[in-house]
């Protein structure tokens, strides 16, 4: 479904993606592993058009989306979830929502409605501050809301950037879980982690980022396994 | 001393009539601030030339000897135009003017100065297709001078009322959009975070846009209004009146709406009392106090959310 | 460039600069050419705030007059005092960096824009305060401003002709672009361009951004102050309407178009300036126009200006970058 051919970026002067294959199949869902500054982020805003590919393409579903505008891109079907959650903090719960919809220029108010229903469905204790501003909100009902804000896209691919940060334990298993649940009904999803056990736990396949390049890719199962690789690029124990 | 005391409930009116124009225009600033950050210079000049559409379309109505003139219609035949023709204006201005340096420099130095250029332009512009001498608006023709009212012996007329349901209705208005409407939301959420915006599919060019048409025909709204109520326009008029008024939206609370039309309020109340006591001649000098003592002690304004590093502003 | 080069480039400048007005067709020529040395001065002082510090000082035409005033203060009838030229510099210039301290001081904190409209608010007060400081003391003069102003004198020689002004003013260019190209490659002229750059970096780094900038504003006042004693001496008068909000503009247009930061260039800048309206009087209606496209063109097709700046700083950086080989990760 998604698929970055040999992508090269640059950030000014430095080279950040030194030229990364990756593949994501319809129904996935696959994790991108990887330290500080290892080019994780930088690999989404190049599938989403914030950052433009030097060299290499970056194909979905078939057609080359690297070089169109983020809203092109957008529109095609791929929804994000971003780092820190960057939800509208003076907007309410119910207003971010249907700027997550924006891109649906031909949708109903009453399809919103619906899809609105459906988010608060995961995520209850959105609907119980549905006029609240989203910036007093916690952090963890802040990420719910970022995820059902991509999710109100209908996207069939959803990239996710670090879901676990500054989270705790319980609510990065109650995010992680609900991450399941929507690639159960359809969505194809990227997983960009730190936390490498828990993102290996429910994905399919996953690749590991240092320094720019991809330098270890099996599915996420084999991942867990080797203790070795654990070791040297996920730098931690068993756990 | 009583005198000049008991001239205040008159000055009072007479600053809010000032205020609510300082406010329409300070809607304009504050609100490509809140999407820019960064300040029209080339706003009052917009302002100018809606006073001079409509006074270009006042006279229009005069030469044709058109009869039965009430300001229940000639009003909007004013007003619509100067919007239209302001709003376009401001669309124009970024999109040949600012739009080519967004992506320049570390610097806000590039569209700065290109506003400064765009205002010098646009005031001599007019100069010279205009004439340098001043306009007249036959205002008296349109509000005669019987319709006022005394209100605890203060003379309130009627033009005076109508600026005010006006600006109003036109705060009212733009507020409704920016909170109600999906071309609001766009542009709140360009306004907090450009780039998570462009992510949800929002046509970022397109809102600032969008945001340049409404503020400047805010101006344009504000610009027939004083000619009305002063009835003298002239080709500089722009450059004191955007200053105050931004010295009103800082007031306010840069980015925010109603902050906007408080500053301008105030701002207009405040000169209104300054010129009562202090030579007229020094007015100018308390909007830029004013706008300095903003800066220094409250930077983010009465009703701005205080804002972590002002630094970044 | 080589050393040889640059010092033959100099020479020549300077022997062209010297007698230049000897080939001059008429004194109003010399009196451009004296025109345009003054305002290299303004551009020169400009350049430290707005090249170097990178502060946008929209207001810097305030100096000008300030230093205009003390120097028809401090010789002329109206308070009947009359210093020497030479005591007097002094006085200006003390007296416009402590103004340019003041001005500044408020401003530390803002960035950009609200920086610039700060400084075009004080530039507008100082106007209104040299217009309207003539009730109930008559300090300024009012609009009718001051007049009879005593010409500069050095060692028994006073001043009358063109010609005269011209040397006098070509002196002190040259005095204050040493001054310039010193302040640039000091101590101080890096701090400004750190500050310029990143002024987060620059405080991490241990620069004193508030002292740098407060130096920094000081300085260029300063140059506006001689400059504006200058022109008083030169008019014999001084007037409000000299130092309008446009002046402000025209210095700040002379050190873009030369090239913010370059020395040379708003030098170049000023004299491009100066000499264009001369050079199309008939289209003088058309000169703002033309002024205000100008500015527009300039930011979207050449913001670097005529003469781009060199940082020392940034080749520095280059230098040890290429000298290192590979990208750093």
């Amino acid at each position: 479904m998604l698929k970055l051919d040999r992508v090269v970026t640059y950030y000014g002067p430095i080279m950040a993606l030194k030229g990364i294959s990756l593949e994501i199949n319809a129904g996935e869902i696959v994790c991108l592993l990887g330290g500080n500054a290892s080019g994780k982020s930088t690999t989404i805003k190049a599938i989403l058009g914030i950052v433009r590919p030097q060299e290499g393409a970056v194909t979905f579903e078939g057609q080359r989306i690297s070089g169109l505008g983020t809203g092109e891109i957008v529109r095609r079907g791929i929804s994000l979830v971003p780092e820190a959650r960057r939800i509208f903090g003076r907007m309410t719960v119910w207003e971010n929502l249907i700027m997550g919809a924006y891109s649906r220029d031909g949708a109903t108010q009453v399809e919103l409605d619906q899809d609105i229903e459906r988010i608060y469905g995961l995520f209850p204790r959105l609907r119980e501050r549905t006029t609240q501003y989203a910036g007093t909100m916690s952090g963890g009902e802040q990420q719910m809301l970022a995820m059902g804000r991509a999710l109100m896209s209908r996207p069939r691919l959803l990239l996710m950037d670090e879901p676990s940060m500054g989270l705790s334990p319980a609510l990065v298993d109650q995010v992680f879980d609900i991450i399941q649940e929507i690639n159960r009904h359809g969505t194809t999803i990227l997983v960009v982690e730190q936390n490498a056990a828990v993102a290996l736990s429910i994905a399919h396949r996953g690749y590991v980022l240092q320094n720019g390049s991809i330098v270890v890719q099996d599915s996420a199962a084999a991942l867990l396994q080797a203790d070795d690789i654990r070791r040297a690029y996920l730098g931690e124990d068993s756990s | 001393m009583s005198d000049l005391l008991s001239m205040l409930p008159q000055q009072l009116v007479f600053g809010i009539a000032l205020g609510t124009i300082y406010g329409l225009l300070a809607l304009g600033y504050t609100m490509v601030y809140g999407v820019l950050f960064m300040i029209n210079f080339a706003h009052g000049e917009v302002f100018m030339i809606g006073a001079y559409v409509g006074w270009a379309v006042f006279a229009a109505l005069l030469d044709h000897q058109v009869g039965g003139l009430h300001p229940i219609w000639v009003l909007p035949v004013l007003l619509l135009p100067a919007m239209l023709f302001c709003g376009g204006l401001g669309m124009a201005i970024e999109r040949f003017a600012y739009r080519p340096l967004y992506r320049r420099g570390a610097t806000r130095l590039g569209p700065l100065i290109s506003a400064v250029g765009a205002s010098i332009f646009l005031q001599n512009a007019v100069m010279l297709t205009q004439g340098a001498r001043m306009k007249v608006y036959m205002t008296n023709l349109l509000f005669p001078r019987e319709w006022r009212f005394n209100f605890l012996g203060v003379s309130v007329s009627a033009l005076l009322i109508v600026m005010v349901v006006v600006a109003a209705i036109m705060m009212w208005g733009l507020n409704t959009l920016v909170q109600k409407t999906r071309l609001g939301r766009a542009i709140r959420a360009v306004a907090e975070d450009r780039e998570m915006a462009a992510v949800m599919g929002v046509s970022v060019n397109n809102v600032i846009g969008a945001t340049f048409f409404l503020g400047s025909a805010l101006a344009g709204v504000a610009g027939v209004l004083i000619g009305l109520y002063y009835t003298q326009i002239d080709f500089v008029m722009g450059y004191s009146a955007g200053l105050k008024a931004f010295t009103a939206a800082v007031l306010g609370g840069i980015g925010n709406i109603k902050g906007a039309m408080l500053g301008g309020l105030i701002l207009g109340i405040v000169e209104s009392f300054a010129v009562t006591f202090i030579n007229p001649a020094f007015k100018d000098v308390i909007a830029f106090g004013l706008l300095i003592l903003t800066l220094i002690f409250r930077p983010e304004g009465i009703l701005g959310e205080p804002l972590a590093d002002w630094k970044k502003v | 460039m080589s050393a040889h080069r640059k010092w033959a480039l100099i020479a020549a400048g300077i022997a062209v600069a010297l007698l230049a007005p000897l080939l001059a067709p008429n004194d109003y020529v010399v009196g451009v050419m004296a025109r345009i040395c003054l305002y290299a001065l303004l551009a020169l002082g400009l350049n430290v705030v707005v090249g170097f510090a990178g502060l946008l000082d929209i207001g810097y035409v305030a100096f000008f007059g300030i230093g205009s005033y003390v120097y028809a203060f401090l010789a002329s009838p109206h308070f009947g005092i009359h210093l020497p030229t030479i005591v007097i510099l002094p006085i200006i210039i003390a007296a416009t960096a402590f103004a340019g301290i003041l001005i500044g001081a408020p401003t530390l904190r803002l960035r950009g824009d609200y920086l610039a409209i700060v400084t075009l608010g004080f530039g507008e007060i100082t106007y209104i305060l040299l217009l309207n400081l003539d009730r109930p003391i008559n300090i300024t003069g009012g609009p009718s401003g001051l007049i009879t102003v005593d010409p500069p004198s050095l060692l028994g020689f006073v001043a009358s002709r063109n010609l005269h002004y011209y040397y006098l003013f070509l002196l002190v260019l040259g005095v204050f672009l040493t001054a310039s190209i010193r302040l640039r490659d000091s101590r101080i002229g890096w701090a400004w361009q750190a500050i310029r750059e990143d002024e987060l970096a620059a405080e991490a780094m241990g620069v004193n951004t508030v002292v740098a900038k407060l130096q920094a504003f000081a300085m260029g006042a300063a140059f506006a102050g001689i400059a504006g004693g200058l022109l008083a001496s030169w008019q014999r008068s001084v007037f409000p309407d000299n130092f309008l909000l446009q002046e402000s503009i025209n210095i700040l247009a002379m050190v873009i178009l030369g090239g913010m930061g370059n020395v040379l260039g708003v030098v170049l800048g000023a004299a491009v300036i100066v000499a264009l309206p001369e050079i199309f009087r008939d289209l003088a209606l058309y000169r703002l126009l033309a002024f205000g496209a100008l500015l527009m063109l300039l930011m979207i097709f050449r913001p670097q200006g005529l003469l781009p700046a060199r940082w020392p700083l940034r080749e520095k950086a280059a230098e040890a970058t290429t000298k290192r080989g590979a990208t750093p990760a």
